[in-house]
């Protein structure tokens, strides 16, 4: 076992020293979902109907598509840690090497989709009146 | 114990699940009316709208838990809450809070809506 020596750290069995950043950057990213996701779930509960129509004009509007963009890399970043501490504990090896570069594919993958979408139908809205 | 289980178990839930259905969501709307039509027949016309219903449900009950429990992570790393009284009170109140405020979303919108 390493024990924190740097042979030990040379031979992979060491600290990383990634830790701090790890924990501070889900704490950071868990206070900025609190108010992202709480507009989020009650902009959802406030939506008049669910309609194509109804949703469309909402996302086209900057209210919805600025906080909502930061929610997509707010909440993204913030999975992103959680699940990696999911597959650091339970998944040891090439498993996990290749769970972790899954990870990355999926966080990045879903998340440029999630950004175009909104930006997409924000930069192509034709109604003028923001939709509060 | 239980809350640490059910702070992992709900957002891994949300991490995979609920990223895979707002993803779809999101990109059913920008992609136009066909698209955002079978994301709506999928979530709110099959079998009654069931997977919908299933879907709400469920994470609006993992959002609220997670939140509830994240919420006592800011105490514990404050370093407050470690009495074993206080501890074991918090850790239920999550798991309280999370049902009732579940219970009072689906009432506002099944029942006010």
């Amino acid at each position: 076992m390493g024990n924190g020596t740097e042979l030990g750290r040379v031979r992979g069995l060491g600290s990383a020293k990634e830790g701090a950043h790890h924990w501070w950057a889900q704490r950071v990213t868990a206070g900025s979902n609190l108010f992202l996701t709480l507009w989020f779930f009650v902009a959802l509960v406030r939506l008049p109907a669910y309609d194509f129509d109804t949703v469309h004009t909402w996302l086209g509007s900057p209210w919805a598509a600025i906080p909502l963009v930061l929610l997509v890399l707010s909440v993204f970043y913030h999975f992103r840690l959680g699940l990696q501490v999911l597959i650091e504990d339970y998944q040891h090896g090439a498993s996990r090497v290749a769970l972790m570069l899954l990870l990355n594919f999926f966080t990045f993958g879903s998340g440029a989709i999630a950004l175009f979408a909104i930006l997409k139908v924000a930069f192509t809205a034709t109604t003028g009146v923001p939709h509060v | 114990m239980v809350v640490s289980i059910l702070h992992r178990i709900t957002g891994d839930g949300m991490a995979t699940v609920g990223t895979v259905v707002l993803v779809w969501w999101l990109a059913a709307i920008a992609a136009g009316r066909e698209s955002y039509h079978t994301f709506y027949h999928v979530f709110g016309e099959v079998a009654g709208g069931a997977l919908g219903y299933l879907f709400g449900i469920g994470m609006t009950l993992c959002f609220f838990q997670h939140m509830a429990t994240g919420i006592r992570h800011f105490f514990l790393d404050a370093g407050a809450g470690y009495e074993l009284k206080v501890n074991r009170a918090g850790s239920i109140a999550t798991m309280v809070f999370a049902v009732v405020a579940t219970v009072l979303v689906w009432a506002y919108i099944l029942g006010v809506k």
